[in-house]
Order: structure tokens, then C-alpha cells, then sequence
């Protein structure tokens, strides 16, 4: 009888996973004992990280594009679906075409949501470069800005990208200082917690570099609403402040399949955080964004996570224990302006470091760029 | 669970997050809860404990409290 693994999402965990199994399985694949169907409602693969080039015009929304069918493993089914429901005791998913898929192990990779909606005026008067089009439309906006006051606000967390809204305020400062413009352009970082980023170390870190680069820094700040009429944005703690920009790290959500699934309550799947299976069904794992574990929600999570999966699942195809587990482990760049960059590795429970900035890393973190592609092939 | 001095409308658990998971998730509840709702946290991550009341009196919100179990602590506020 063949073994049906069913890959949920074409993103970094979904398609690394892909290959990985393609690689682990490959006897099985061939005798037909096994069989990996990856679903995703895009063909193409999104490289999520290029978007935050692409305002500063050093990246295009092309870049961050390729097709699937490129670079996941001929031994995998690749299957055009968008999956509306999951039934776990059934091992059944439901698609939006009406198809309904049988699995014995299904893994979800199905990412988190944008959902600029929740909050009053920001879809409307709010920028972003979480996906192509905010990207595209901040790049047009940036290029005009030449006075007035920008305002990197974190509204949503957890959120992608840890390091992004850090280094987008970094980068802008540099690449308005190019221009001859920062002297006329107010530079404003805004999170929800007492200090400028969940984790302590990027905290202070940022908070220096926001000092030595007249960057002010405004913390307890949770937006409740813009308005885009008087340029005013207000806070859960009573604030008001005015903007000609507002770039947002917008509210992500989870998926409400998940939740109507009963996978996890708020949206995101509640998961053993070392062993990545649901915690709440049988042979079914989750991992990247969508899954809930007390790490970034990052590529390279996803990454690491999808390596782990690929042994576990392995392990249930041949009958035997499976070993592997997740660490936490997380791997972050961080752009520090348009040519120096620093990175912080770090696992669960640790604090990380935060390293002198340099042009090498920034070099670094463009190859990785390019490289990122063999990761997505699972080969590097 | 022992019994408390407040009686919570809501409760959150947080416990096994890490700052500012804990605090996060009590935001997000008290975005959508009803004036005189009351939210109890529940956190294993000691700076919740100072983390939190330091925002609510940021905001018009009341911290009514804080009761310490063994191994976590149960934060109560009220949405006003």
C-alpha cells in the first residue's frame, strides 16, 4: 500500500520539505511504497525576503518569483489546489475546486495572512513591502518623498521577517542621506512593547543606532487607527502622531482553516515545539509561519523546521522511531543600512548576539540571496 | 489551578512564551474585549510581571493584579 505524504504550501518549508523527502524516500519513491504530493495555489515560489529591496529600487518584485516546477524534485507531485478544509480524523482535505485529497501524513506550510483590514485607515492610508504590490507601490512613493514625516510603525506582531522593520528604517535613513534628503525627512520607529524590538539584544541594538542616526524612537505604541484625512495615526495608549508616510509591519493573521480544523484557536497550529506534530491530531505536522512555536516566524525557520520534518516523516515510512527534533533554531541578517549588515543566530531560549556591522555580511546576505534558490532545491 | 480573588471573563495562556509573546497576546484581547471585561494572563515568563502592568498604565485600563502559582504567574486586567 503507498504511504501519501501531503505537503500543504509552495513556500520556503513546503518546498524544502518537498526535496528533502524526494532525497530521503527516494527507494520508496521508485517501488511506489511512498508518494509526496505537494498542493499549493501558486505555482510559483515566493522569496518573501526580496520584497524589503525593492522599494530602495535595488531589487524588482520579478526577483522574488520563480516557478515551482524549477526547482522541486521531478519525484514530487506538484498539484495547482487551493485547500479550504482539513479533516483530521478522516485524513481528508478539502479543496476550493472540489477535490477531496486522502493523506496518512499531511504536513501544513501554509504561512501567515496580511490583514492590513484590522486596523481602521491602514489599508487605505498605510504602506507596506510584505508582498509585491505594497512593495511596488512604496517604491513609487519613496521615490517622490523628499520632506516630511516618515513613520516605520511595527503594527502587527508576531509578523515575518523579525529584523525587517529594523532594517527598513536603517536602510531608508542611508538611502535618503544618498539622496541629500534626510535633513528635510523626520525618521520615526514605533513598536508595541516598552523597548524597540522583542528580542533584548536587537533591542538595544537598534536603540544606539537609532540614536546615533536621529532616529526617534517611540515604544507602547499599538495603533489602533489612522486617519488618512488629517495624516494622524492613534494608539491604544491614548497618542496622536502626524505622517506624510506610514510604512507598516501590518497585522498577520493565522489561516481559519486551521482553527475550523480545531488545529489551533486563534489560527495558527498548535504544535509540539520540538517534534513540530499537531497537538491536536493524529499525522499531522505544521511548520514555517503557521506554525506556533516560540521562535521567529522566519525563512529560516521554515527551513531548519523542514529538514527536521523530512527525518520524522522518514522514520513513519519505514517503521521506525523517529528522532529528529527542533532546536529553535533561527538565523536572521540584518541589513544596517544599504551596504553594512550584521546576523543573529539563535535557538530556543537564547538570547542572541548581536555582531559589529560590516560590508562582508551585507555581501553575505546578498549571495545568500542569490543562494537562497539551492535551499529552496535542498541543496544547500 | 487554585481558586483566585478575581473572577476573569477571559483567560489567556501564555505560558511556555517568551517576551513579548505574553504581553502580545493580552494586547490583542484587549483590542476586541468589551468595556469591564476582565482578562486574566496566565505567563511563565517573569518579566510579564512588570512588562504588563507598565503598559496598562500606559493605557486607561486597570491592573487589578497579580497572584504567583508555582511555576507561573495569573496577571489580571480590566478593560475599561
Amino acid at each position: 500500500m503507498t504511504h501519501d505524504i501531503v505537503v500543504v504550501g509552495g513556500g520556503t518549508g513546503g518546498t524544502v520539505l518537498a526535496n528533502r523527502l524526494a532525497e530521503k524516500l527516494a527507494p520508496e519513491l521508485a517501488s511506489g511504497e511512498a508518494r509526496v504530493r505537494l498542493l499549493t495555489d501558486d505555482p510559483d515560489h515566493v522569496y518573501k525576503p526580496t520584497f524589503l529591496y525593492v522599494p530602495f529600487g535595488t531589487k524588482t518584485v520579478d526577483d522574488a518569483r520563480r516557478p515551482l516546477a524549477e526547482l522541486v524534485d521531478d519525484r514530487i507531485d506538484i498539484e495547482t489546489a487551493r485547500v479550504t478544509g482539513v479533516d483530521t480524523d478522516g485524513h481528508r482535505l478539502s479543496t476550493a475546486e472540489g477535490r477531496t485529497v486522502r493523506y496518512d501524513q499531511l504536513v501544513l506550510g501554509i504561512g501567515a495572512q496580511l490583514v492590513p483590514e484590522e486596523v481602521p485607515g491602514l489599508a487605505e492610508d498605510g504602506h507596506h513591502f510584505y508582498g509585491p504590490d505594497g512593495a511596488r507601490a512604496l517604491r513609487d512613493e519613496l521615490a517622490g518623498f523628499e520632506e516630511g514625516h516618515l513613520v516605520l510603525s511595527v503594527v502587527g506582531v508576531p509578523h515575518m521577517c523579525p529584523a525587517a522593520p529594523v532594517e527598513f528604517v536603517l536602510m531608508v535613513d542611508e538611502w535618503l542621506r544618498e539622496r541629500g534628503r534626510r535633513e528635510d525627512v523626520e525618521l520615526t520607529y514605533t513598536y508595541p512593547i516598552q523597548r524597540a524590538h522583542g528580542i533584548q539584544s536587537i533591542a538595544d541594538f537598534a536603540s544606539e543606532e537609532f540614536e546615533a542616526r536621529d532616529i526617534t524612537l517611540e515604544t507602547f505604541f499599538n495603533v489602533e487607527a489612522l486617519d488618512p484625512e488629517a495624516g494622524t495615526v492613534e494608539t491604544m495608549e491614548g497618542n496622536e502622531l502626524d505622517y506624510d508616510l506610514f510604512v507598516a509591519i501590518p497585522p498577520h493573521a493565522g489561516n481559519d482553516l486551521v482553527a475550523e480544523a480545531g488545529l489551533g484557536e486563534d489560527g495558527w497550529v498548535a504544535v509540539d515545539r520540538h517534534t513540530l506534530e499537531a497537538e491536536h491530531a493524529e499525522d499531522v505536522f505544521a511548520i514555517g509561519d503557521i506554525a506556533d512555536v516560540p521562535t521567529s516566524k522566519a525563512g529560516s525557520v521554515a527551513h531548519f523546521e523542514a529538514n527536521v520534518v523530512a527525518d520524522r516523516l522518514t522514520s513513519r515510512v519505514r517503521g521506525e522511531v523517529p528522532t529528529a527534533v527542533y532546536g529553535g533554531k533561527t538565523v536572521c541578517f540584518l541589513e544596517t543600512g544599504m551596504d553594512e549588515a550584521t546576523f543573529v543566530e539563535f535557538a530556543y531560549g537564547d538570547e542572541p548576539v548581536v555582531r559589529e556591522p560590516s560590508k562582508p555580511l551585507h555581501w553575505a546576505k546578498l549571495g545568500y540571496n542569490e543562494s537562497y534558490w539551492l535551499t529552496a532545491r535542498g541543496l544547500l | 489551578m487554585s481558586e483566585t480573588t478575581y473572577e476573569p471573563d477571559i483567560t489567556i495562556d501564555s505560558r511556555g512564551a517568551t517576551c513579548p509573546g505574553p504581553l502580545m497576546d493580552l494586547i490583542g484581547k484587549v483590542k476586541e474585549a468589551e468595556p469591564g471585561t476582565v482578562i486574566e494572563l496566565l505567563t511563565s515568563d517573569s518579566s510579564s510581571s512588570h512588562d504588563v502592568p507598565e503598559w496598562v498604565d500606559e493605557t486607561d485600563h486597570e491592573f487589578l493584579g497579580v497572584e504567583e502559582e508555582e511555576d507561573y504567574w495569573r496577571l489580571f486586567v480590566e478593560v475599561v
